[in-house]
């Protein structure tokens, strides 16, 4: 009689249920995960440093770096060099990235202007734009024009492999379907084929925006009195630990709100993906 | 509008895929071509519609399109061929907007070809919410939209499963039986070809050439599931497909 109670339950005594092995490969945004990964990496840093297991000359303690934060910010420093520096990283990423775009769907589309630039840009990509920058004061003038210069310079190369790489993605069916009833060449290009490699453009802007924000502390190196480049340039000269960090954090601020404003871009412009 | 196919020749580089075709596509008619895989089938198409030139031969189209049609060559495809971030509605006024018709005009057409492909209240859907067959009554609603003399199909239904198939052939031969419209529709599947096809037209292996047209009389709305002629014709479609098919393995294995 025991035995009948197992045999409906597990209809056989040797079943069992299937291993389950799929799943995975599909990350989901996990809020606070993000967040709680810096939090933890403080907390070990600033007890790190109370404790003494990290020395002063390692790494400053966090609540001193935010004290030097707190004082750049009361003294209005703070503004008085993201505001220079703002707007050079907006004007430079702006040229560069829209030069960018542009000569990426030009490769994209003709063969000659192809041959001829593919070539030419895998010649300029890997050189360090860092180095060009005397080059660019000679041509611009040491003030605003050669950090414009450098950071679209700097942008201009990642934006444009990305761009012609997602417009040869982009299907060819969609194409031959605008060619069969009759749109212009104009109209298939801003219907068809832009918004087709709009997410592989936005994806390389995330590279090319970050470079941007490399480039902008380079570009500060010589001749700005106010930035956060030259801020952080002028800690490190001094070996003051703290403002040198309290420049890193907002680079480092700069860097996730760009990405987080890329992101919800590609949320509202890429909803139509599957 | 007919269209004629005269003497098509066609090679990629020497590789020959199709050998003097000649065809007449009368008006009001549909017309299916099938033929083993390979045999030049969709490169046909892609002539009559104006998307490659065959290296010999000529199509040509006899006498004007209605005035009225924007496109008189339209073609549907295999994969739809939709616009994934455009909605239904917008994917159908993007064939409208380059003939410069916009907001109340394109409007009514729209609600047009969508009541006459049952997708009325799907107007403002993205093709991802949509099932296959619904994204091929969106590409078939598209197509009339532009008011085409003739529609080249190339396997409309192959991407879809056997009920959605016998459904969308249904609304075809509804379509067609409410408004006749001139077709070329290219297939593999017999039963779609016998369903819907005033004549058949069945192609050799590669290089492609006209074995045999097949006529079949009996009216559209009357092919029932099952009917004696149908299923005789289907039959001799097969045998001769059979043929052509066996032959090209054969080939394959003599080198
Ligand atoms: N652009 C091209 N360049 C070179 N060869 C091609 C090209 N397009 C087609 N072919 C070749 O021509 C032959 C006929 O192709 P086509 O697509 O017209 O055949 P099909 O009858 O439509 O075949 P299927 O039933 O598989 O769709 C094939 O062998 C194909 O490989
Ligand atoms: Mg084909």
């Amino acid at each position: 009689m025991a035995d009948t109670t197992t045999s409906q339950g597990a209809a056989h005594s040797d079943s069992r249920a299937v291993a389950f092995r799929g799943g995975g490969f599909a990350p989901r945004p996990r809020r606070w995960v993000g967040a709680l990964v810096f939090v933890v990496l403080i907390l070990v840093a600033e007890w790190g440093t109370r404790a003494g297991w990290i020395s002063a000359l390692t790494l400053p303690k966090p609540t001193d770096v935010l004290e030097t934060f707190r004082e750049l910010y009361e003294s209005g420093m703070l503004f008085r060099h993201l505001g220079p520096s703002l707007s050079r990283l907006v004007v430079g990423a702006a040229i560069g990235a829209s030069i960018g775009i542009s000569v990426g769907v030009l490769i994209g589309l003709f063969s000659y202007i192809r041959s001829g630039l593919v070539p030419l840009v895998a010649a300029i990509f890997p050189i360090p734009k860092i180095a060009l920058l005397p080059l660019f004061v000679i041509w611009f003038g040491i003030g605003e024009g050669s950090k414009y210069a450098l950071i679209a310079f700097g942008t201009f190369t990642p934006t444009v492999v990305a761009t012609y790489g997602a417009v040869d993605n982009v299907d060819r069916t969609l194409i031959r379907m605008g060619q069969s009833f009759g749109l212009s060449w104009w109209s298939i290009v801003r219907k068809i084929v832009l918004p087709g490699a709009m997410p592989g453009i936005l994806s390389g802007l995330r590279i090319s925006l970050a470079i941007a924000i490399i480039l902008l502390v380079a570009a500060e190196m010589l001749g700005a009195e106010y930035g956060i480049g030259a801020y952080i340039l002028e800690a490190g000269s001094l070996y003051d630990l703290e403002r040198l960090f309290a420049g890193v954090v907002i680079l480092s601020l700069l860097g996730v709100t760009v990405s987080t404003v890329i992101g919800a871009i590609e949320r509202r412009l890429l909803n139509w993906r599957s | 509008m007919d269209i004629r196919l005269d003497g098509i020749t066609h090679a990629y580089d020497d590789f020959e895929v199709l050998r003097d075709i000649s065809l007449d596509i009368a008006s009001g008619q549909i017309v299916c071509i099938v033929g083993p895989s390979g045999c030049g089938k969709s490169t046909l198409l892609r002539f009559i519609g104006g998307l490659e030139r065959p290296n010999a031969g000529r199509v040509l189209q006899i006498g004007a399109p209605p005035p009225d049609s924007l496109n008189p060559l339209t073609y549907i495809f295999q994969d739809f061929a939709l616009l994934p971030w455009r909605t239904v509605a917008g994917n159908i006024s993007l064939v409208l907007e380059d003939h410069g018709i916009r907001n109340a005009a394109a409007q009514e057409i729209i609600a047009d070809v969508l009541a006459r492909t049952k997708l009325s209240d799907f107007s403002g859907a993205l093709p991802k919410q949509l099932s296959g067959g619904m994204k091929q009554r969106v590409a078939i609603a598209r197509a009339l939209a532009v008011r085409p003399a003739v529609m080249l199909m190339d396997e409309p239904l192959s991407a879809l499963d056997a009920q959605t198939r016998e459904l969308l052939m249904d609304d075809l031969v509804d379509l067609w039986t409410r408004q006749p419209f001139t077709a070329v529709y290219v297939t593999h599947n017999l039963a779609e070809a016998v369903r819907l096809g005033h004549k058949v037209v069945v192609l050799s292996r590669r290089p492609g050439q006209i074995r045999e047209i097949v006529s079949i009389d009996t009216p559209l709305g009357e092919r029932a599931f099952g009917d004696a002629e149908l299923d005789r014709h289907q039959k001799h479609l097969w045998q001769l497909m059979r043929d052509e098919a066996r032959a090209a393995d054969a080939e394959l294995i003599h080198g």
